[in-house]
C-alpha cells in the first residue's frame, strides 16, 4: 500500500463523517453508525477511485474495516493489474 | 421471441435503445392496452415479447451478453417513458433489471454466461424476492433461510407481493444462511417452489405479483450470487438502490401521464365560461404539476449520470429522487382524479389507474418513511458523532 492511497481514504471517509478521527488501524464497523449504505459508498468509491472492480472474493468485511485494510485491498488489487 | 442472440447477426437487427425509441414503442404497444392489462391483472405473453424485440428488458447489459451497453441514464429514460405508458409493465423492467443487474455485478463467471443472455433477450424473466409477510421494508427480519446440501443450496421460507412472480422463470431470493444473509438464483421449476397469485392488489395490478413458497426448495451449489454476509449486502443494497432508480423514473412517467391527460381534458371540457383550462385554479394545479415533473425528472437523470460516473454519491440522489418524484407522482395523481371530476372516478378511466399505481410508488423499493429516515440520517451525518 502506498502514503498515497492510505490518504485518499482516510480523506474520503473524513468527508462523510468529519466530526469523527479515525486511526488507520480503527474498525470503522465497530464504532456503531456505520450502516450497508456507507458500506457501498464505500465499495464504490475505491472503484472509481483506484479503477478496478472489487472481485466477489475480496468482498468481505475484514477487507474495509479499517484504513489500512482498505488500502491493504487496493494495493493488492492494483499490483495484479 | 423464437430467435436467440447466439444467433449470428441477430445483434445487428436488435434497435438502437433512446428515450425516442422507447416512447414509440410505449406510446405503440402498451399504452392503448395499459387499461386492459389493469383489468385483467396480468400483461400477456405477446407484449412481453415485443419488450424483448425492442431490447428493454435490460438495455444496460454489455453487448457480449446480448444486451446493449446502455447508460443508466437512457434506463431511467426508458423507464419513465415506459412508466407513462403502464406502470405494471413498468414494474416488469424494475424486478428484471434488478436480477439482471446483481448477476452481472456478483455473479460468477458460469451464472453470467448462463443467465445473462436469456435475461437480455427476455427468453427468462427475473423477479426480486426479498419481501415477506413480516419483513417489507425492514429487511432485517427476514426469515427466509438457506442450507447448504449435498446437492446444492436448500431454500425454505415465504416471500410475499414479488412482482412479477406469477411469470418469472427466476427468482433472485434474499435468505439467512450461516455467514449471514444470501441472495440465491432460484429457477421457478427447481422442486419445492410453489408460485401463488396475488390479485385485487391497489394498484399496478398488471404486474402478476405472486407469493412465492419455497419448501425445502433444491438449488444448484453455483445458486448463490457473490459470496454470503458482507456481499450480501451490497448485492441486497446495490439492487435496490436499481429499484429505487427505476421507481423514481416511472413515476415521473405516472407525473408527465397526468399531465397529458389534464392538458387534453381541461382543453376540451367546457363549463359556463369556457374551457376549463381558462379557470385560474385549473392552471395552478397544471403549473405544480409542470413543475415537480421536471424537478423530479432532474433529480432521477443527476442519480443516473452519477451511476453512470461510478459515483458514490448516486445512492443517496437516488433515494430523494424516489422520495420526491413517488410523493408528487401521488400528489398529482390525486389532482388529476380532481379536475377529471367524477369522470376521473370512474372505473377503466386513465387517471383513476394511475391514481391507484401513484400510490404504490411511495411504498415499494423501501417505504417513503424509510426514504426520509434514510435522507435524515444523511444530511446529520456531518454533525451526529462529534
Amino acid at each position: 500500500m502506498s502514503d498515497h492511497d492510505t490518504t485518499t481514504i482516510a480523506a474520503f471517509i473524513h468527508q462523510r463523517y468529519p466530526q469523527v478521527e479515525f486511526a488507520h488501524d480503527q474498525d470503522i464497523f465497530s464504532l456503531g453508525f456505520v450502516n450497508s449504505l456507507f458500506a457501498m459508498e464505500l465499495v464504490m468509491f475505491v472503484e472509481k477511485t483506484f479503477g478496478f472492480t472489487v472481485p466477489n472474493e475480496e468482498l468481505r468485511i475484514d477487507n474495509f474495516r479499517t484504513i489500512d485494510s482498505i488500502a491493504g485491498l487496493v494495493g493488492r488489487q492494483t499490483a495484479s493489474v | 421471441m423464437t430467435s436467440s442472440l447466439t444467433e449470428p447477426g441477430v445483434l445487428d437487427l436488435a434497435p438502437a435503445v433512446d428515450r425516442a425509441a422507447a416512447r414509440r414503442f410505449a406510446q405503440t404497444h402498451v399504452a392503448p392496452l395499459a387499461g386492459r392489462f389493469d383489468q385483467n391483472g396480468r400483461v400477456p405473453q405477446e407484449t412481453l415479447d415485443r419488450i424483448g424485440a425492442a431490447g428493454l428488458w435490460a438495455p444496460f447489459l454489455p453487448v457480449e451478453y446480448g444486451g446493449q451497453g446502455a447508460s443508466m441514464l437512457t434506463v431511467g429514460h426508458v423507464h419513465e417513458e415506459v412508466g407513462r405508458a403502464c406502470s405494471s409493465v413498468r414494474s416488469l423492467l424494475t424486478v428484471h433489471g434488478m436480477v439482471s443487474w446483481a448477476v452481472l455485478r456478483f455473479g460468477s463467471t458460469e451464472q453470467r454466461r448462463r443467465w445473462l443472455p436469456r435475461l437480455a433477450e427476455g427468453t427468462v424473466l427475473g423477479a426480486f424476492c426479498l419481501s415477506e409477510p413480516g419483513a417489507g421494508s425492514d429487511a432485517a427480519n427476514l426469515t427466509a433461510r438457506a442450507t447448504r446440501g449435498a446437492r446444492g443450496w436448500i431454500v425454505d421460507g415465504v416471500k410475499k407481493w414479488i412482482t412479477g412472480g406469477q411469470r418469472a422463470d427466476l427468482f433472485l431470493v434474499f435468505a439467512r444462511t450461516g455467514g449471514g444473509i444470501g441472495a440465491f438464483l432460484v429457477p421457478r421449476d427447481a422442486p419445492g417452489v410453489t408460485v401463488t397469485p396475488i390479485h385485487g392488489m391497489l394498484g399496478t395490478r398488471g404486474s402478476m405479483l405472486a407469493e412465492i413458497t419455497f419448501d425445502g426448495a433444491q438449488t444448484g451449489p453455483d445458486a448463490l450470487v457473490g459470496p454470503d454476509g458482507f456481499a450480501a449486502g451490497m448485492v441486497m443494497t446495490g439492487v435496490l438502490d436499481l429499484g429505487r432508480y427505476s421507481v423514481a423514473a416511472g413515476s415521473v412517467g405516472i407525473l408527465q401521464a397526468c399531465l397529458d391527460a389534464c392538458a387534453r381534458y381541461t382543453t376540451q371540457r367546457e363549463v359556463s365560461s369556457g374551457p376549463l383550462r381558462d379557470l385560474q385554479l385549473i392552471q395552478a394545479k397544471v403549473s405544480d404539476m409542470v413543475t415537480d415533473t421536471r424537478a423530479a425528472r432532474l433529480l432521477y437523470e443527476e442519480a443516473g449520470r452519477l451511476k453512470d460516473r461510478g459515483d458514490a454519491g448516486t445512492l443517496m440522489a437516488t433515494w430523494v429522487a424516489k422520495y420526491f418524484a413517488s410523493v408528487a407522482a401521488a400528489r398529482h395523481a390525486a389532482e388529476a382524479v380532481q379536475i377529471h371530476g367524477a369522470a376521473g372516478c370512474s372505473p377503466g378511466h386513465p387517471v383513476e389507474r394511475l391514481y391507484r399505481d401513484a400510490k404504490v410508488m411511495e411504498i415499494i423499493e423501501g417505504s417513503n418513511e424509510i426514504q426520509r429516515i434514510t435522507i435524515a440520517a444523511d444530511a446529520y451525518r456531518e454533525t451526529a458523532h462529534g
